[in-house]
């Protein structure tokens, strides 16, 4: 379960408060969303590239944790390439593939704007333990108790789907119900999980309930989850990149509203 | 820890309750009143209502929808739902009951609800800690602790909370012998602490007995079976307690007579064996040993020295990490010799597996057809099917049950549904992991006379067990782990 686990650290940014590494990536993808175009996306990531290296990752994590985004953003820009709206002169065509100079600067646009807003997104998300976030989002966005800690216990339940997964497995091949096709296998096997998942989870809100989750007592918190400067500086870093971005790309002439 | 949190007291007044989708009430006309500071040992047959009374008095029980209520139930003259917090439950299972990732903050949880101010709450952390002797950092990590270190946990989650009322249903039941001490110990030096009530649940009376002062023993038809001093109680009515199922020291459940000595006729062997889960590293290695018809392997050791896995591993259900397990031709009867390369359907019918939590082994829906898939899948008859069956039923003491679901058994029910399921299909070789859990002394004994009886007509059987009880009545020899001697690959 380590790809899951929370990236622990003592420089500042694993004290910041979660929710300000949620709202400046948030703040990023808003502005990035708003045109479509390749000059403000890769400002923005040339702006942000500087701030990766002092995130608290290291190189080595950095990567392996990014990962997912380096893959996902050719993979947007080749859909977007063949599929995309088609204009200007055509280079390829075949059955609904067209790739042509409109779609071609679209694709470009597209992958630019994954990794600028993917990569600020997990890099700071990583870092982030889900127990500071629920408090973040109880106490500094206000979302109700019930709600977040019901999430974050169902979290834990997460990490014991895997386990339960392969017992059941096991389990079935013990009792000589494991021979059927495949499919029928997978979805008797996973309607077993679902079962199971159903029983934890009643157990785990009585675990709770004993504990008097759900009195209808004001609910105090044992850990802080302050939002001072440090977490606006960190919002307003977001905030400068995507007005920089935005701005260069009005100045240049590049700017294309994304519903226009 | 401040002695001055008044203890709680309980009264019940005709107090019943039925499980909805059941006949039969699982408590029913209780009249009882337990003083505040009275430490109480909970006894009753398997289903006869102790966690279902105990979960009511922690007010978990659950509404209309859950079941039907009759009569009265009182903490303090105040309905359970009412008083929160007056009241702390541990339950058996160590891993259902985690709540939060790091230790201070799931014992945090409790007090958060209640509303204690948070400088009051980890004061109250660091004290409840130390009442039960778990000595981690606050930061801790609760899914690297032991079992016995868990269940101090959910006790120090629960003591937090400043409870007049400690409820405990089978604490231990889970636990090596070792943690089993840590956890009693760490009770003991609670109640001293606090002066709390209690009221514990556990079938081997020796555990708590020099702890508490009371004895209420639940009749499974309803009522109160027997009420009193410890000595009193078991002393005195000891005979016809231990008949009824009550697990009485001096008066333990008769060990099976074995009609047939072991042979030498070998069914499986193991040469180099090393086991280990997939993607860890290796549990234990070097393992040899040979298995012949009639003979029984107790496997025992402290929790986590891979006991379970070797059991998963000889079934033929995990693949050897080193080394071989090998079936004799006898067993495996014209198939290759390797198990785990045999189909599911070859596999059943030569070596069963009981799992170490029975809920990951239900494939029906109701009792009945639980225990007729094995003889089913075998193409029986029916009526030797339906003959199987009824026997198994009739002397696991589930025939009152056979249309329930098995999800909503008891405890002890559970496991022995899930022991039956094996015995219905009758392989060679059967591994059974803890098949003695939570069993009341009658069937106990009734479990323990019918593996005797399938060694005696030539079954084989490895059991990983903390039941020592088990091993001196069944176990031809023993493997001891000790604890695990990390062998990273
Ligand atoms: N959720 C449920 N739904 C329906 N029936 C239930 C449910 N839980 C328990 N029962 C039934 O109620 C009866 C009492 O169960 P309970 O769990 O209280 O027994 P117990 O005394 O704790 O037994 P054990 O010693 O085996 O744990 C049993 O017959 C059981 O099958
Ligand atoms: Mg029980």
């Amino acid at each position: 379960m380590s790809a899951f686990q929370p990236v622990r650290g003592i420089s500042a940014i694993h004290r910041l408060n979660p929710i300000a590494k949620l709202a400046a990536p948030l703040l990023l993808a808003g502005a990035l969303l708003l045109t479509i175009d390749w000059v403000s996306a890769s400002v923005a990531l040339a702006l942000e590239s500087v701030l990766f290296f002092r995130a608290g990752l290291g190189l080595r994590r950095f990567w392996l944790r990014t990962l997912p985004v380096w893959i996902a953003a050719p993979f947007a820009g080749l859909t977007i390439l063949l599929y995309g709206r088609a204009s200007g002169h055509s280079y390829f065509h075949w059955v609904f593939m067209n790739v042509s100079d409109g779609s071609i600067s679209l694709a470009v646009a597209t992958t630019l704007r994954v990794l600028a807003i993917g990569l600020p997104g997990v890099v700071l998300f990583v870092t982030v333990d889900p127990t500071d976030l629920a408090d973040g989002l109880a106490q500094v966005v206000r979302l109700p108790a019930r709600f977040v800690l019901g999430g974050l216990a169902a979290l834990r339940l997460v990490g014991l789907f895997l386990d339960d997964w392969r017992s059941l497995e096991l389990a079935r091949r013990a009792r000589g119900v494991a021979d059927r096709g495949r499919l029928r296998r997978f979805a008797s096997q996973a309607f077993a999980l679902f079962v199971l998942s159903i029983r934890r989870a009643t157990k785990l809100a009585t675990a709770m309930e004993a504990r008097g989750f759900g009195a209808p007592i004001q609910r105090t918190w044992a850990r802080d989850s302050p939002f001072g400067w440090r977490e606006w500086v960190l919002v307003l870093i977001g905030a400068a990149i995507a007005a920089v971005a935005l701005t260069v790309t009005i100045v240049s002439g590049h700017w294309n509203f994304i519903a226009g | 820890m401040s002695s001055s949190i008044p203890a709680a007291g309980v009264t019940a007044r005709g107090w019943g309750w039925r499980h909805s989708g059941r006949k039969a009430w699982a408590v029913s006309d209780l009249d009882v009143r337990i003083e505040p500071g009275e430490r109480v040992l909970l006894l009753g047959a398997s289903g006869a209502g102790k966690s279902t009374l105990v979960h009511a008095l922690a007010g978990v029980l659950g509404g209309e929808e859950e079941g039907e209520q009759r009569g009265e139930l009182l903490i303090d003259g105040r309905r359970p739902e009412d008083s929160r917090g007056r009241v702390g439950l541990v339950m058996q299972d160590p891993d259902s009951q985690v709540i939060l990732a790091r230790v201070g903050d799931d014992v945090a949880f409790g007090c958060e609800n209640l509303g204690v101010p948070r400088e009051e709450i980890w004061t109250r952390v660091a004290e409840s800690l130390d009442a039960v002797g778990l000595r981690v950092p606050l930061d801790h990590p609760t899914e690297q602790l032991s079992g016995g270190q868990k269940q101090r946990l959910a006790l120090a989650g629960v003591l937090a909370m400043h409870p007049g009322l400690l409820l405990l249903d089978e604490p231990t039941a889970n636990l090596d012998p070792d943690g089993v001490v840590e956890v009693r110990e760490a009770v003991a030096r609670v109640l001293d602490r606090t002066h709390a009530t209690l009221v514990v649940i556990e079938h081997r009376v020796e555990v708590w007995r020099s702890l508490v002062d009371r004895v209420i023993i639940l009749a499974p038809g309803g009522g109160v079976l027997a009420d009193g001093a410890p000595d009193a109680v078991l002393g005195t009515q000891g005979a016809s307690l231990a008949a009824s199922g009550v697990w009485v020291p001096e008066f333990p459940p008769a060990a099976p007579i074995r009609v047939t000595a072991p042979t030498s006729e070998r069914l499986l062997a193991t040469e180099g064996l090393s086991v280990a889960r997939s993607g860890s590293g290796v549990l234990q290695s070097g393992i040899d040993l040979s298995l012949a018809v009639g003979e029984a392997l107790a496997v025992t050791g402290p929790n986590g020295a891979g006991k379970s896995t070797l059991g998963l591993t000889l079934a033929g259900l995990l693949a050897p990490a080193a080394g071989r397990v090998a079936a004799a031709p006898r067993l495996a009867n014209g198939i290759g010799s390797h198990p785990i390369r045999w189909k599911s359907r070859e596999l059943f019918t030569r070596i069963g597996t009981v799992f170490q939590d029975p809920e990951h082994q239900f494939l029906a829906s109701t009792v009945r057809d639980e225990l007729a898939i094995g003889p089913r899948a075998l193409r029986l008859v029916q009526p030797e099917i339906d003959a199987r069956v009824d026997e198994l039923l009739t002397r696991l003491r589930l025939e009152t049950l056979a249309a329930a679901n098995p999800f909503t058994l008891s405890g002890g029910e559970k496991r022995r549904l899930s022991v039956a399921t094996v015995l219905a299909t009758r392989p060679r070789v059967m591994v059974l992991d803890e098949p003695t859990f939570g069993q009341d002394s009658r069937t106990w004994q009734e479990l323990v006379a019918l593996l005797a009886g399938l060694l005696d007509e030539g079954c084989s059987i490895v059991a990983v067990t903390h039941d020592a009880e088990l091993v001196s009545a069944l176990a031809t020899t023993t493997l001891r782990f000790d604890s695990r001697t990390e062998v990273t690959a």
